[in-house]
């Protein structure tokens, strides 16, 4: 389906959807009709308006100066039954970045309890499991960079999926299911928004060179299969996790030089609870590339082993820090060097230190932030200070950077360095 | 035995045992005192369900509103572990978030917390950290929320007024506490405390929390029907920041019978109805 296309089957659904929810809120009013609409709660609705702007503070040979320019506007529904829940929460925005009106369905599902061990949500959704902060291993629901890198409001760094998830719930176990039957891939970096480092052309590229990809799309044959069964012993909490489907950002490319995404399947575990004053969480993953499972093929990303061991505790009065270590290990290392052609050969691992510090002032209505990413290995950093300040209950302004250096454009956060941006935002809920 | 002389006996039988429950009562001892205290402020039911409404009012007059409703269990009849389920309604930047304890009265257990936040769909795990912060930015602290264990203080009884048990509290080991000691009023009835003071050094008054309403609410007990005293407004004040909270119950039900399962991760991600409405 084109894009096109896609665009305007959301905007439909989305109105329809919109259009439903309305009407049960104008038949639940009238309290002589006694249709099936009367056995829907009230509906609630709330939503934001917001602006937000920001811009790059070096020249970009690619990109806008604005890195960011919008007025966006949420709303989000929400009613029941006895027997059912419903939600859609969708944002409409005036892009100064792409010059054109975007629409997005963040939400819109209905939750069923069928019965006591039971839980069914299906629709389009935000889903998150794993340990990590904001660190994903075994979450492989599609992530949106992008918008985190330029500094959008955090609830975007998770893009929708559109899935079925069914958990089921016992006193020893419990297990999710996701099912998604067309494939959701992350809102990678395509240089639209950001410049990035072109691999194949061995150089940085950003609007000059948006990433051409082709994205498996076949309903119920390229789909995705998530599972999680976990556990908790005394609140530790225990789990594994299996993931069948594919790279969620382009890992290869068709020897005519296509972005792809090849077949993945992931294989991990973590564990979480209390250790000392504060709490401890270790995951693993296998990312297991089933297109190239020797490490021969130069066009497609070899297998890798994922580690995150990661520590958080309060060290004053609402001041809190998070420390964690992440590893990538990429897996037969010597054929993906005799694979390889270019100059730009990676190392082994890549080890990244990260460091979230939150301090909450004035009656916690002042929050100030700072996530730092660290390579050693890449020798590359991001820095994301970031403040929020509650105006109001309804007001919040807030203001922040994406800082990006590192010795090698090549890098993973050193090819960023000519998107550095701040930005600006307030808004307005109700 | 006549008639007359029965009579005379019940009497006398009663007479003693209202002077005997009074001379009982007079011999509580400040820790005695403190544990009924402690059970009627946090301990009431098996479990427990209210609505919370929060008004904010800073020095300059600005106010702020928080929404919530809470959900509570017991474990065992011992006045001991707890469960807490908070259910965010107020403010938007909030809503809908879930905020969940598993306190555990043993002093050298931190309590387990979770907070889910659903645009992100995230559940997270929270450091104990320090339970003399600020609850939901208000002028209640955590440990106002979910008690102080009493075994945290020494007790001491230093007056008996004709309504209060008044009970002076030092902390046994007060590092890092923004207060020296506490004085409680503490209705010698209901055993609901009814103000308390807390004083940094010098005896500065620097913190006051007073009930301004109490309320009996009706429960099954073990299939009698019985009567809780409840707090249905409390303030908070903060003398040195000139801050203040006002804290309304409502809708407050107890014995529901609620599952521990409500305590779990299932419902964190989606909350049951008892909690949303």
């Amino acid at each position: 389906m084109t894009k096109k296309r896609l665009f305007i089957l959301q905007i439909f659904m989305s109105v329809l959807c919109c259009s439903l929810l309305f009407v049960i809120q104008a038949h639940g009013t009238d309290e002589s009709d006694g249709t099936l609409l009367d056995l829907f709660g009230p509906v609630e609705v709330n939503g934001f308006l917001e602006f937000r702007a920001g811009c790059r503070t070096q020249d970009d040979p690619y990109e806008k100066d604005i890195s960011l320019a919008e007025a966006r506007l949420q709303m989000e529904l929400f009613t029941y039954t006895d027997w059912v829940e419903l939600k859609y929460k969708g944002d409409v925005w005036a892009d100064g970045v792409t010059e054109q009106g975007e629409y997005d369905t963040r939400e819109a599902w209905f939750f069923l309890r069928p019965t006591e061990v039971v839980d069914i949500k299906v629709g389009r959704q935000v889903l998150t499991w794993g340990t990590g902060d904001l660190v994903f291993l075994n979450d492989m629901f599609p992530k949106d960079w992008q918008s985190y890198f330029i500094g959008r409001d955090k609830q975007y760094l998770k893009a929708p999926s559109d899935s079925a998830k069914i958990s089921y719930f016992t006193d020893l176990l419990s297990l999710d299911v996701v099912y998604t039957p067309q494939f959701d891939h992350d809102r990678f970096i395509t240089g639209e928004y950001i410049s990035y480092w072109n691999k194949s052309g061995a150089e940085l590229a950003g609007q000059n060179e948006i990433i051409l990809y082709d994205a498996p799309d076949r309903w119920f044959q390229d789909d995705e299969l998530a599972l999680r069964l976990y556990r908790d012993i005394n609140n530790y909490e225990l789990a594994l996790y299996t993931y069948l489907g594919f790279w969620k950002r382009p890992a290869g490319q068709t020897a005519s030089g296509i972005a792809i995404f090849p077949k993945l399947n992931v294989y991990g575990a973590s564990a979480r609870g209390n250790i000392g004053p504060g709490i401890g969480n270790i995951e693993l993953a296998y990312y297991q590339s089933v297109e190239d499972k020797d490490g021969v093929d130069p066009l497609i990303d070899n297998s890798e082993m994922r580690y995150l061991v990661g520590y958080t505790q309060d060290l004053a009065k609402d001041f809190n820090a998070s420390l964690q270590y992440y590893i990538e290990q990429l897996l037969d290392y010597s054929e993906y060097k005799a694979s390889s052609t270019g100059e730009s050969i990676r190392d082994r691992n890549r080890h990244v230190i990260t460091l979230q510090l939150t301090k909450l002032l004035l009656n916690q209505n002042l929050e100030l932030a700072l996530s730092t990413y660290y390579s050693p290995s890449d020798q590359d950093t991001y820095l994301r200070p970031h403040m929020l300040y509650k105006y109001s209950d309804k007001t919040t302004l807030e203001t922040g950077a994406n800082i990006f250096f590192g010795e090698n454009p090549q890098t993973f956060f050193a090819q960023f360095e000519n998107n550095t941006n701040i930005y600006l935002a307030v808004r307005y809920s109700f | 035995m006549n008639s007359k002389k029965a009579i005379v006996t019940i009497f006398c039988g009663l007479f003693a045992g209202i002077i005997c429950t009074n001379s009982w009562a007079e011999q509580l001892s400040a820790d005695q005192i403190i544990q009924k205290t402690n059970h009627t402020a946090l301990y009431q039911g098996i479990d427990s369900k209210g609505k919370v409404k929060m008004v904010i009012t800073d020095k300059q007059g600005r106010i702020r509103e928080r929404e919530f409703n809470m959900l509570r269990k017991d474990e065992g009849d011992e006045d001991r572990d707890q469960k807490y389920y908070v259910y965010f309604q107020k403010p938007a930047d909030v809503r809908k978030m879930v905020f969940m304890v598993h306190k555990h009265a043993a002093m050298e257990r931190d309590d387990d917390r979770w907070l889910y936040m659903p645009s992100l769909d995230l559940v997270k795990r929270i450091a104990a950290g320090d339970k003399r912060t600020s609850f939901v930015g208000s002028d209640f602290l955590y440990e106002d929320i979910s008690g102080r264990s009493p075994a945290e203080d020494t007790h001491e009884l230093i007056e008996t007024t004709e309504r209060f048990y008044v009970i002076k509290n030092v902390p046994r080991n007060s590092a890092g506490l923004e207060f020296e000691y506490y004085i409680a009023h503490i209705d010698k009835i209901t055993f609901m405390p009814i103000i308390i003071e807390f004083f940094k050094s010098g005896d500065k008054l620097s913190r006051v929390i007073e009930t301004l309403n109490q309320q009996d609410i009706q429960a099954q007990e073990n299939g009698t029907l019985v009567v809780y005293p409840t707090v249905t407004l409390s303030v908070a004040r903060d003398i040195e920041t000139g801050s203040s909270t006002e804290m309304r119950f409502s809708d407050i039900h107890y014995n529901l019978g609620l599952d521990d399962k409500l305590f779990t991760e299932r419902y964190l991600r989606r909350p049951p109805r008892h909690a949303m409405r």
